[in-house]
């Protein structure tokens, strides 16, 4: 039963997405139903694992080489995979039912699910993954499957180029991370996590030779989380229909970065550069994505914004060693950042796929139950002490108090920017008049849409306890998380930051029906995107256009014409005879079947 | 068995040329080719090494050890699977033609074709294994000549050259490689010629030619960079079945060769200087990264649906020499596990792209453009086939591609190969560049007017075409199942 458990997590949501693809194509309920059965049993199977605290492991051959070469789909259970089951299985369940209704009127409503039961299929396989080459291959097909749900809306051209970019920068990191991969199995002969750590404690490996691995491994969560450079997919991938922005574009398939680095710690650990790279990195994200949040006037990009300001977080958590406290902050952003997503999508379904702020206010009113659970997933994500984020914040914020007065300032930083803009977007959609006529017809969505935001709700304030998230996390597990010495002075800053950026835009934004604060550099993103665009169309489409021209004009010219002289004899002898391309061929054939004939017996 | 494999096709040609039977015999013939080719799959002791089904005649010539001879191992018999499975969408997916006697001659080409491959590919006879394919190409040529669309004439006379050129050098290579065997040990039996091949008899310094000379015969016939710029053009002027076998199939028997004859007769030459200090093995690598980078990049300045699955088709066979080049078993592996996926997945772009042209007319990318709306099931095969081609786990070629990397790294990987693995892992992100961009530019995006009115495969092509999919599919879960097949003859190859 133990060994079978975590096949039926994996397998029941392929199983969903192929009968789906085969026979539920052209039926809504039907694909409803299949995908909405496949998360629960996932989800159902992932409690019944909780039953039990031991390893479980299992494998099945992939390839086999003998001893050259051996990959398995080999799944493992530890204390860290039940916990992200536990939330991709968990926010995953309620995100389906939420679509049941969110999803109700569209046309592609049973790709939709199918492409939901791919993506849950490919997550899990990250989350279950006892080795990196399984854990690349469902890597590559979370950028897949977000792909196809990204460009659900494929008629819409900014749908289908957002999908493409999402993949593509994916893939920009999976060469590192497949690099890496090879760098790491060529030096120490294994990709499995345990042979891996095993050979690295036995065997000298070349300490600067481990640190490249590493940091080509980072670049794989740099792509999948989003991190600077490869950013600019995240925001776009706002295309997508909203549950899927909770789900996967906030809440997991972004967090997967966060989960390899903590499962491939051990390799990080011994290299200091390794691990100031990630730091700075995430440091620098999470003000940046900050900064930019400030200006944006998309609700949905806001949030975006701030889900990769958060993953900076959790990735400069892990470049001061705290990998606990950056998965106990993975475990409380999932859920207030599924639930301001979902929130967020209650609000567009309304306000009919009306996205900008500054078109919404005074929803508080109209839209109860949805301001209410926003308002706590609000302030879960700013820091407000007792609420989850909070105690997940200052565990990372304690963990770089102790190693870097850098890391710790960004930290301390991107939470007063985070109070700042969520307060900003709370005030402007939620409080004041309703700025446009639409806006006046707010209402709060059925209970499929309500309960699930109800449910986060609760999730967002409870998930920081030491009776929750102890119970899931497991006794060693969760010690990992508060390793680093306490300092009373960490929360006293985290709590007056947080004072200082929500009075900020409270004052700034009530009552305002246009922005006060223009800001043309974080409002346009630092111009990023257009540099890349640029860069991209001035180095690659030119490179491209040069080797196309190079191709047919010298290589073909010269080497045809080359070739053509070299045979101008047989050549001119065939036009002679006034052959045909036929006659040709055979009289070549047949020269060389003579030579051959000849060289053999003479 | 196997002649009467070879025969099916060659038969239904004959008919067919003589203005018997029409269409359905030649989809009929297909499907036999299968069932057949399955019953050996099937019939396949992969316990046992070495050839299996082995038929042959007595020397036909006295005092040459030359005679018609067939028989599969395993590397024979999943090119064989990858011959029949191309073939049955071939067919489904030729032009639709009023039934005349230009008609036959059409179908009884494309299979003769198909024959010319499976003969070379379960020849055991080197001089059977070079005719068959040379056999092959002669329809090539005409279907081109007769029914290619755009410069069809220049396009035919330019492979002809190309690849009468390329068989030249190949001949010589074998003649070279032949002569180099003592003369007590010469035979063109290719198993006895394994077990000479085992007792390494050639000295390292005498390798150098005939390698070469092979590997640029070879060389030319699969496009290996800077011999490449045959293969796009006639490509996108081929009728949709040829521009199918052709690069799906025949053009996997260039490699094929290298994996049966410079493997396991010429491995030290991959180590011996040639040019300067550069070893034949650094030469092959520059010019497979020529394939991989350079093409790679042609492939995305490409604006026509055509000229990119033509180009990608090139590039990919870097991938294919890569695995060949680290020269071990797991880099081999994914080589030949590869030639099997790429075949497929091209196969699949192809028929699609000329399901495309016969609906539209024009493969322009600006004329192109949301057709997933019209034709689900086209863009639903397009994007697995494309998913499929650049390396998407779940598929055969990322498995493929997986032992081809990791081959490049294996203990005793030169630096040079280690750099140009990573260089080839690059290579996927260019290939998904245009392969998103084409999939983007037909399929998504805003309906153009003409797109809106296209009608959806229907009918039995739905099934010819999934066929490829469905077996690319079947290689990414379960490479383990093939790679039992391919194991042991590649162990051999690399004794």
């Amino acid at each position: 039963m133990e060994t079978s458990l975590p096949w039926i997590i994996l397998l029941s949501p392929l199983a969903s997405a192929v009968l789906i693809l085969l026979f539920a194509h052209r039926s809504k309920p039907l694909s409803v139903l299949l995908s909405l059965t496949a998360v629960f049993a996932a989800f159902g199977s992932t409690l019944l694992l909780f039953s039990s605290h031991s390893v479980v492991q299992t494998s099945a051959t992939w390839i086999d080489l003998g001893p050259a070469l051996h990959l398995t789909i080999g799944l493992k259970i530890d204390a860290l995979t039940r916990v992200m089951l536990l939330v991709v299985t968990g926010i995953g369940a309620l995100v389906h039912v939420y679509s049941t209704v969110y999803m109700a009127e569209d046309d592609g409503k049973a790709r939709f699910f199918g492409s939901l039961s791919l993506f849950m299929f490919s997550m899990l396989g990250i989350v279950l993954a006892d080795n990196l080459a399984m854990m690349f291959i469902f890597w590559e097909l979370v950028g897949v499957s977000s792909f196809l749900l990204i460009g659900h809306w494929f008629t819409k051209p900014s749908a289908a180029k957002a999908a493409n970019k999402a993949f593509l920068a994916n893939r920009v990191g999976d060469f590192g991370f497949m690099s890496g991969i090879l760098l790491v199995w060529a030096a120490t002969g294994s990709v499995e996590f345990a042979g891996i750590q095993e050979n690295l404690a036995k065997l000298t490996v070349n300490p600067s030779l481990l640190t490249l691995a590493g940091l080509c491994l980072f670049c794989g969560a740099v792509g999948k989380s989003a991190q600077v450079p490869l950013h600019v997919w995240l925001p776009d991938a706002m295309e997508g229909p909203t549950p899927v922005s909770a789900l996967i574009h906030a809440a997991t398939m972004v967090a997967a970065g966060v989960y390899m680095l903590a499962r491939i710690f051990f390799i990080l650990e011994p290299s200091p550069v390794a691990l100031g790279v990630i730091a700075a990195v995430g440091a620098v994200t999470a003000v940046l994505a900050a900064l930019m949040a400030t200006q944006q006037d998309d609700i949905k990009r806001i949030l975006a914004y701030s889900t990769l300001s958060q993953l900076g977080l959790m990735v400069a958590g892990i470049g001061v060693g705290a990998w606990g406290a950056s998965m106990f902050h993975l475990f409380t952003h999932a859920f207030f950042k599924a639930l301001l997503f979902l929130g967020s999508g209650a609000v567009i379904h309304a306000l009919h796929h009306e996205q900008n702020i500054w078109k919404m206010g005074g929803l508080r009113r109209t839209m109860p139950k949805t301001f209410i659970t926003f308002v706590i997933g609000t302030l879960a994500l700013t820091g407000t002490p007792g609420l989850a984020g909070f105690f997940s914040k200052d565990a990372i914020l304690l963990a770089a108090w102790h190693k870097s007065a850098f890391i710790f300032g960004a930290a301390l930083f991107t939470s007063l920017l985070t109070a700042y803009y969520m307060t900003r977007l709370v005030v402007v959609a939620f409080f004041g008049e309703a700025w446009t006529p639409n806006a006046k017809h707010g209402h709060d969505c059925p209970p499929a849409m309500t309960v699930p935001l109800m449910i986060l709700a609760v999730l967002s304030v409870i998930s920081g306890y030491k009776f929750f998230a102890g119970s899931i996390f497991g006794e060693e597990l969760f010690h990992s998380v508060h390793a680093a010495e306490h300092v009373s002075l960490v929360p006293i800053l985290a709590v007056s930051v947080f004072s200082i950026g929500t009075a900020g835009a409270w004052f700034l934004y009530n009552g305002r029906s246009k922005d006060p604060v223009k800001i043309p550099l974080f409002r346009n993103k630092f111009y990023i995107d257009e540099l890349y665009a640029s860069l991209i169309a001035g180095t690659q489409d030119l490179l491209a256009s040069f080797s196309s021209w190079f191709d047919h004009f010298i290589l073909d010219g010269v080497i045809v014409r080359g070739i053509s002289g070299l045979t101008w004899g047989v050549g001119y002898t065939l036009r002679l005879l006034q052959f045909s391309n036929l006659q040709g061929y055979a009289f070549l054939f047949g020269t060389g079947v003579v030579i051959l004939f000849y060289m053999l017996i003479k | 068995m196997l002649t009467i494999l070879l025969l099916i096709p060659i038969v239904t040609a004959a008919a067919l040329f003589l203005g018997k039977g029409n269409r359905s015999w030649a989809k009929a013939s297909a499907l036999l080719q299968l069932g057949i080719t399955l019953l050996v799959w099937f019939g396949y002791d992969q316990s046992k090494a070495g050839y299996q089904f082995v038929s042959q005649t007595d020397a036909l010539f006295p005092g040459l050890d030359l005679r018609y001879s067939v028989g599969v191992d395993g590397l024979s018999l999943l090119m064989l699977l990858l011959t029949a499975l191309v073939t049955v969408a071939a067919v489904w997916f030729s032009p639709n033609m009023p039934a005349n006697n230009r008609a036959g001659l059409f179908d009884g080409s494309v299979l003769l074709i198909s024959a010319g491959a499976t003969g070379a590919f379960v020849a055991k006879d080197l001089f059977f294994f070079y005719a068959f394919h040379e056999l092959a190409l002669i329809p090539t040529f005409l279907l081109i000549g007769l029914w290619g669309s755009g410069e069809r004439q220049a396009v035919a006379w330019k492979i002809t050259i190309y690849l009468g050129v390329g068989s030249i050098i190949l001949l010589t290579g074998l003649v070279d490689l032949f002569l180099a065997i003592p003369a007590a040990s010469r035979s063109f039996d290719l198993q006895k010629l394994q077990e000479v091949a085992a007792s390494h008899l050639i000295p390292a310094a005498a390798q150098v030619r005939p390698w070469l000379l092979l590997t640029v015969g070879f060389g030319i016939l699969v496009s290996l960079f800077p011999f490449h710029s045959w293969a796009a053009p006639a490509y996108a002027c081929a009728p949709t079945p040829v521009a199918m076998l052709h690069s799906g199939v025949l053009k996997k028997f260039g490699l094929y060769g290298m994996v049966r004859l410079a493997v396991p007769f010429l491995p030290q030459a991959f180590h011996q200087p040639v040019w300067g200090t550069w070893t034949a093995q650094d030469l092959l690598l520059a010019a497979l990264l020529g394939n991989i980078i350079y093409v790679g990049l042609v492939t995305i300045a490409q604006r026509k649906l055509d000229y990119v699955i033509g180009y990608s088709s090139v590039m990919h066979m870097g991938y294919v020499f890569l695995g060949i080049a680290s020269l071990n078993i797991i880099g081999l592996s994914g080589a030949c596990l590869l030639m099997f996926s790429h075949g497929l997945s091209v196969a699949a772009l192809f028929a699609i792209t000329g399901a495309i042209r016969e609906r539209e007319g024009s493969l322009n990318f600006e004329r192109l453009g949301g057709a997933a709306k019209s034709v689900p099931f086209l863009s639903v095969a397009f994007a697995m086939a494309a998913f499929a081609s650049i390396g998407l786990p779940g598929f055969s070629n990322f498995a493929s591609e997986t032992m081809v990397f990791f081959g490049g790294f294996k203990d005793g990987a030169t630096g040079f190969l280690k750099t140009s693995t990573v260089f080839a892992l690059w290579g996927v992100l260019i290939s998904a560049v245009y392969m998103l961009r084409s999939y983007k530019a037909v399929f998504l995006g805003e309906p153009t007017a003409s797109s809106l009115k296209w009608t959806d495969l229907h009918g039995t092509a739905r099934f010819a075409l999934a066929l490829l999919p469905v077996a690319l599919l079947l290689g990414g879960f379960f490479p383990h199942y093939f790679l039992g097949f391919l194991k042991p003859t590649l162990e051999a190859a690399l004794r």
